[in-house]
């Protein structure tokens, strides 16, 4: 036993860190496997307030642009059907149709950190649970899907964005329903990859690419992006396609969060069949 | 002593807010963000034990891991660092040893003696960092080109932060 601690004092620099990389590696791959990590992200009360001030200082240099994009998405919501119009307005209002069964509401966030040049980039936004956020919950802009919520706080959370390795969006080519899986590569926060479409598809330069109806996280046919180019795979039998996404990732400023109604019902009756 | 200290607090909470507020920011073309916080690091006494540097890493890199949603990534790459240095220290230390009353500073042992100091600290901290962050060996060049352009940009921050914070004691002499 002395021997044992003689040993340990002798090296007790090396064993301290030993004991420092093996914590940090605990947060590292705790946080990659989609648990929650809760305390050191910015969605916690000290790191979103410090980004809250700044970018409330921020906020003032691109209020024109927000407003222009602001008048814009009023203008389109006017046009709209009564129905959607009261559907897209405010989380508040409830329809009591027994015909159509309202399954979205949207609940309007700001943006309040935001990296577009990390190989995992993470927006954080001003909404947490007491906001009624929960996981998994889709983000988009008025432009374009951003991607999905992943901790949550008091008042905070962040959003895997689809700058991701980790993002994995089902997607499929809006004129001709083909499905396909888009992911982010690295490098240009401007295009993403979408894979799996195969070559006998005519597709074309500025074909929509929209959400597909197979996701638990984001509403059917949301736009995504446009193509920007293609090129078969070795073997031939699917396309690489690049997708120019709709959304200016790197300047968004104000977001809406999807709550899906439906999602649990949906999840439990699918959990019960493979049970079966 | 106590100002010392004083003086450390005040540079570790400056550069942690730099790296957060201002650089963090910085968004050349999707590859490059500097990481001048390591300078905290860098920049400790040399009698500083060893124990204490890999706190004092820990503690940085947690701090920039939850402005940054990293997890863990930045204060691995620290400790790792801040255990190194004291084998860099005695590899690349002078004949006589140091002062240890003072910090390696780009003035106390000349441009190449600090340049290969920090180059090989700055080389650990970024090649730990960008790796873990990739978490895979398919992604090797672009890891890699992505690593490259962050370190020169960290050592050219580094260099102009040594030039501003020490007054280079030859040329006061004149």
């Amino acid at each position: 036993m002395r021997n044992l601690l003689r040993f340990l004092w002798k090296y007790s620099n090396f064993v301290l860190f030993i004991l420092m990389e093996v914590f940090c590696f605990y947060l590292v791959f705790q946080n990659n496997s989609f648990q929650k990590a809760g305390w050191i992200n910015s969605s916690n009360a000290f790191a979103g307030n410090v980004f809250t001030t700044v970018n409330s200082i921020k906020e003032y240099f691109a209020l024109k642009e927000t407003n222009e994009l602001l008048a814009a998405e009023n203008a389109r919501l006017r046009n709209q059907s009564l129905g959607s119009f009261a559907k897209f307005i405010t989380t508040k209002t409830v329809i009591n149709d027994t015909v159509i069964k309202q399954q979205y509401t949207y609940i309007p966030a700001e943006v309040v950190n935001n990296s577009v040049n990390r190989r995992n980039n993470y927006l954080t936004l001003n909404r947490g649970y007491k906001q009624g956020i929960t996981n998994d919950m889709a983000v988009i802009s008025s432009n374009g899907i951003i991607g999905y919520t992943k901790d949550v706080s008091a008042n905070f959370c962040t959003v895997l964005s689809i700058l991701n390795k980790d993002a994995k969006i089902s997607a499929k080519i809006k004129r001709y329903d083909e499905l396909g899986s888009l992911i982010w590569e690295g490098g240009d926060y401007r295009f993403g990859l979408l894979q799996d479409i195969g070559t006998h598809v005519k597709i074309a330069k500025g074909d929509t690419i929209v959400t597909s109806n197979f996701s638990d996280i984001f509403p059917s046919n949301i736009i995504i992006g446009t193509v920007e180019s293609f090129v078969p795979r070795e073997g031939g039998e699917f396309y690489n396609i690049k997708v120019k996404y709709s959304a200016n990732l790197k300047n968004i400023t104000h977001v809406y969060i999807i709550n899906n109604i439906l999602r649990e019902e949906k999840k439990i009756l699918e959990e019960r069949s493979q049970h079966d | 002593m106590i100002s010392v200290i004083f003086k450390h607090i005040i540079r570790f909470i400056f550069f942690i807010f730099l790296q957060v507020l201002v650089l963090n920011n910085i968004q050349f073309s999707g590859y490059i963000n500097p990481y001048l916080y390591v300078f905290i690091i860098l920049m400790l006494p040399f009698a500083t034990p060893v124990w204490m540097v890999m706190m004092i890493s820990l503690s940085a890199g947690l701090l920039i891991d939850m402005f940054q949603d990293t997890m863990g990534m930045h204060a691995a790459a620290c400790v790792l660092m801040g255990y190194s240095r004291s084998f860099i220290l005695k590899l690349f230390s002078p004949r006589d040893g140091y002062d240890s009353s003072t910090e390696p500073t780009l003035h106390y042992l000349g441009a190449s003696w600090y340049f290969s100091y920090s180059l090989l600290l700055v080389l650990i901290h970024h090649f730990t960092f960008f790796f873990i962050e990739a978490y895979s060996a398919d992604e090797l060049l672009f890891t890699l080109t992505r690593m490259g352009l962050s370190l020169v940009f960290t050592m050219v921050l580094l260099f102009i932060s040594q030039m501003m914070i020490y007054k280079p004691k030859e040329l006061r002499k004149n």
